[in-house]
């Protein structure tokens, strides 16, 4: 007989710590978003006013909804109703692509217009725009690859979750990556407002 | 020891917390069209902050974890608080 040593706890507690961490990575972004604020507040405002508020409210639906089907994958696991769970997994995973589409036609619209890192046109706007596009990219991209991860991560959950390796009593591979997931969700809270929304 | 395991939080508790986020996501965007000033940036931060409570706490099962997680959260907080301070003392004394 084979004792199994188990700890769901722990297994949570880590995934908890590994959040914080990414917090941080993160937070390194926005704080050099808030010194170039103060800096360039004008150019910021003026920058903001070129991104698209629709694909930006739209993306933020998407995520927030994302985010209830998985937290309710959750609760399904946990009343054994695995076909429930299955369904909400996959939702989340097709929310998660049509945020990345959505994300590719505002980019391509922006690449179009002569905006990305880099390009000559983006330089004469000015220092301040310039810094103001540089950073975007960079934290929506940083924020699009978590996307990414996590939707595979729920991906691979839920193949495991059909295969009755995810069951009622342990579940908490998909917790973990339920976790992860609401982490996506949370710095898009934070992102949208500071990207899209200055007057 | 023995695993504590969690109740099933109700469909219904999940629906009503994304219907307070979405009326939150929309109280964000009308409040932005309004020029407040500095103020713009500080209700956002505000906004997002009470969006980001609701997250942690209800779909991320905070309320139900033990004493332990939440103190944890107060800490990467407060070593958030000091790296943001830290850095804005350097740059508006300097």
């Amino acid at each position: 007989m084979s004792i199994e040593h188990r700890d769901d706890t722990g297994d949570r507690f880590g995934m908890w710590l590994f959040l914080y961490t990414e917090v941080i990575l993160f937070s390194g972004l926005f704080i050099l978003y808030a010194m170039a604020l103060a800096k360039f507040p004008q150019q910021y405002a003026e920058a903001s006013h070129k991104l698209n508020i629709y694909f930006g409210s739209i993306n933020t639906i998407v995520l927030l909804t994302s985010s209830l089907t998985i937290a309710l994958a959750v609760s399904a696991i946990q009343m054994g109703r695995v076909k429930h769970c299955l369904n909400l997994c996959w939702v989340t995973v097709a929310l998660a692509i049509l945020f990345l589409v959505n994300k590719y036609f505002e980019w391509s619209a922006e690449i179009s217009h002569g905006i990305y890192p880099g390009s000559e046109q983006l330089a004469e706007m000015g220092e301040g725009v310039t810094s103001f596009f540089n950073l975007y990219y960079f934290t929506a991209g940083l924020h699009g690859l978590h996307v990414l991860i996590g939707a595979s991560l729920i991906g691979v959950v839920a193949v495991l979750t059909a295969k009755g390796k995810v069951t009622s009593d342990r579940y908490t591979l998909l917790e973990n990556s339920a976790l992860y997931w609401h982490l996506v969700d949370l710095v898009w809270i934070f992102l949208f407002p500071l990207y899209y929304l200055i007057l | 020891m023995t695993e504590h395991k969690h109740e099933p939080v109700p469909y219904r508790t999940f629906i009503q917390i994304w219907l307070a986020l979405l009326v939150l996501t929309g109280v964000t965007i009308a409040v932005s069209r309004v020029n407040l000033g500095a103020l713009n940036v500080w209700v956002a931060l505000a906004v997002a902050s009470v969006k980001s409570s609701l997250v942690i706490f209800y779909f991320m099962h905070l309320r139900q974890e033990s004493r332990l997680f939440k103190i944890c959260l107060l800490v990467m907080l407060v070593i958030l608080a000091i790296f943001i301070g830290m850095t804005f003392i350097d740059v508006l004394y300097r």
